[in-house]
């Protein structure tokens, strides 16, 4: 790159603030969980995931989610799955979520905090960790 | 791209001897290797501070901690992490056996921290000039260069109560504005990364982790000062500091941020790095002045004070890399923010590395007025072993010892003075009941007679003598009068040595002596050595009673002087002896003795 002017260099502070904050956790309080066991990779969590980070980015919110993968749920028969954790909404597991499904949960669920009723398998068994 | 997995791996001089370096490669090829380096983003960050169970591995966004990771993890790092998001539990660190931990705030280590100074190490990658942008870096450039005059921010930095965190702690503000009002066209920025101190490496991680706030500390010096050029110099012996700080004024010159009219602001200025062959005094502000200038470096006596007359006669700042990389900070939070931390006359934050018979070796950074017992026994864990405190030495060689009764004791520039050792450059070096006093100060001495320059007549015949008499003690030769001979050369050289290398070469003996002068009088009077560190004073043994005639410890004798029946208890041989302690390590049965 060249030499910068002060608005390029404030320009490329607020670019890179963004992208070095997909790394931070902090101050996100919505978490995003997809199960990739071997069952919900082979039903096509991979795309799924992807396809929820890309609408979180489309929908500009990826400041406020946490996107993480964990194990298999244990409901290879609705895969993939995805959990979603937010304040004023009660947790759920969303099942059968390929990735055109899974931005509906970006649009609806997250932003206008409403459940996909059709798509709501369960909810997370008690965490026997916490308790 | 968008990645789902962030994996930050420590590329610390620390970690990647301990092969951080093929990990972070490991990693790289696994995740090819697995199909997955679009899912995956990895980063060498600079030092986590743990350095006790490094290699450090921290994976986002589950902020897994990960210690004493090897090469061989990686593909279990991949394959479970990445593609399945299992936490590799076996590598997390666990304080005891029984618990896992998995975030980072959740180890004691890191709970009474409060990191400003390393406020990027382990977070951005020190070789990535943007990250350092992302975390609000050359935000403060601007402000100095747009929004504030030079005379502001000088008057900032002194409002915020900022000090010198090279050891002596003279107020930085005060320094600059001094080097501001000195006549003169042509003046200069110098930055001191000469750490020379046995066991300190808290300006080499610094500039590991994050070589820019230590740019962008210059560059607002600079302006302050009205200079437009700058050295730093760093002793040759820490490569990878010196390949990252090339890395990051490449960086900033390409962006503008170095060299001439700086973001459009028409200031120009200019940084160079200068290797120092490693000489303890050139961490002296005047020896390293004549060392920039190419000669032999000795120090000169003070005033004219180099804010006046200092490179090539001009007027130069010099400040240590710790205090540069405050700077940024100062400007962007603000003075009264920063001076709300810490005591009442010391403010900010010190980072000392943590060193010696602790647990948790490592680089830590806690407000001023932390206690010493909060550091050793909260941050560092405690001694080794479960073997009894005895001392710690702050300050390195120029330093003094600070025991048991003095650990709740605040601290600050004053207090550690007061107690007869001095903040220094953040050496914290922490013994226990199996060091020797006398052997300790033997060491530094030998440090400080090696060191010194040869200029003063005070020190340089003044640490031989004091190292004679100290090897005199340790060999049980000693008398009494000696410990009084040892305190008077002592205060003299403290008073009058050319410069502090000599004024504080007695330290360690001096404060030892005020605070185990029964060690000292154990040597000479009962030729003994309790903690079996003197050689000349121990002998070692074997109980008959217990020896079962093994033969172990003839085995491993180097000499031979071991000598016995199979299944009867052996004999040393004092006069032969070596005291090389083989078989007192080597006997299962307890039965060699150490005396």
């Amino acid at each position: 790159m060249a030499k910068m002017t002060l608005d390029q260099l404030r320009a490329l502070r607020a670019q890179k603030q963004e992208e070095l904050g997909k790394r931070n956790v902090e101050g996100k309080d919505i978490q995003v969980i997809v199960g990739m066991g071997t069952c919900g990779i082979a039903a096509g969590a991979k795309q799924t995931f992807d396809a929820i980070v890309a609408a979180l980015e489309k929908h500009n919110m990826a400041g406020k989610v946490v996107v993480r993968q964990t194990g298999c749920m244990g409901l290879c028969y609705v895969e993939p799955t995805v959990e979603v954790v937010m304040p004023d909404m009660p947790t759920v597991i969303y099942g059968k979520m390929t990735s055109d499904v899974a931005v509906e949960i970006v649009v609806k669920h997250l932003s206008a905090h409403s459940l996909l009723d059709s798509h709501i398998f369960d909810r997370p068994a008690v965490d026997i960790v916490k308790h | 791209m968008a990645y789902k997995n962030f994996i930050l791996v420590c590329g610390g001089t620390g970690c990647e001897s301990s092969r951080s370096d093929e990990i972070y490669k490991g990693l790289i090829r696994e995740a090819e290797a697995l199909g997955v380096s679009h899912d995956v983003q990895v980063v060498k960050t600079g030092c986590f501070g743990f350095c006790e169970k490094g290699p450090i591995v921290k994976v986002l966004p589950s902020e897994s901690f990960y210690v004493e990771v090897k090469p061989e993890d990686a593909h279990d790092i991949i394959a479970e992490q990445v593609i399945k998001g299992r936490e590799v539990t076996r590598l997390l660190y666990r304080k005891d056996r029984k618990s896992d931990i998995t975030k980072l705030e959740d180890i004691g280590f890191y709970q009474k921290q409060f990191r400003i100074v390393l406020r990027n190490c382990g977070v951005i990658n020190p070789e990535s000039i943007d990250e350092y942008i992302a975390r609000d870096g050359y935000r403060a450039l601007e402000k100095a260069l747009f929004e504030m005059t030079p005379e502001e921010v000088i008057a900032e930095l002194k409002a915020s109560g900022l000090r010198g965190r090279g050891g002596a702690g003279f107020p930085t503000g005060m320094k600059w504005e001094a080097a501001r009002k000195a006549p003169g066209d042509v003046k200069y920025i110098v930055c001191n990364a000469d750490e020379g101190d046995p066991g300190a490496y808290m300006d080499r991680s610094t500039i590991e982790g994050d070589p820019h706030s230590v740019l962008e500390g210059m560059v607002i010096a600079a302006r302050a000062v009205g200079a437009n050029f700058g050295y730093i110099y760093i002793r040759a012996e820490y490569p990878l500091a010196i390949e990252r700080l090339k890395i990051a004024i490449q960086q900033a010159k390409e962006y503008g941020l170095l060299g001439k009219d700086i973001l459009g602001s028409g200031f120009d200025f200019d940084i160079e790095i200068r290797l120092g062959a490693g000489a303890f005094v050139c961490g002296e502000e005047t020896a390293l002045l004549q060392s920039i200038e190419g000669k032999r470096g000795m120090p000169r006596p003070k005033p004219p004070f180099p804010a006046i007359k200092g490179l090539w006669g001009k007027p130069t700042v010099i400040n240590n890399v710790e205090t540069l990389a405050n700077v940024p900070v100062v400007l962007i939070r603000g003075a009264k923010w920063f001076s709300s931390i810490g005591t009442d006359k010391s403010k900010g934050t010190k980072v000392f590395a943590l060193t010696g018979k602790i647990n948790n070796s490592g680089l830590i950074e806690v407000p001023m007025g932390t206690t010493l017992r909060e550091i050793i026994f909260d941050i560092g864990g405690g001694i080794r072993n479960g073997k009894k405190f005895k001392g710690v030495q702050t300050g390195g060689p120029s330093g003094g010892i600070i025991v048991e009764k003095d650990l709740d004791t605040p601290i600050s520039y004053e207090s550690l003075t007061a107690l007869g050792s001095m903040m220094g450059s953040g050496g914290m070096i922490v013994m226990d009941e199996d060091d020797c006093v006398v052997d300790v100060s033997k060491f530094y001495m030998a440090f400080c007679v090696d060191e010194s320059c040869g200029k003063c007549a005070p020190c340089r015949i003044g640490t031989k003598q004091m190292y004679g008499l100290l090897d005199k003690i340790s060999k049980g030769q000693g008398e009494e009068a000696d410990l009084v001979k040892l305190e008077e050369i002592g205060r003299a050289m403290t008073k009058a040595s050319l410069c502090m290398l000599g004024g504080s070469a007695a330290n360690p003996t001096l404060s030892t002596l005020r605070h185990f002068r029964d060690e000292y009088l154990e040597h000479i009077r009962d030729k003994k050595c309790r903690a079996g560190k003197c050689k000349s004073l121990v002998v070692y043994e074997i109980d008959p009673t217990k020896c079962i005639g093994c033969g172990l410890c003839a085995r491993r004798c180097p000499v031979p002087c071991i000598t016995g029946e199979k299944k009867k208890p052996h004999v040393i041989d004092a006069s032969k002896c070596l005291k090389c302690g083989e078989c007192f390590a080597a006997c299962k049965f307890g039965a060699v003795v150490k005396r």
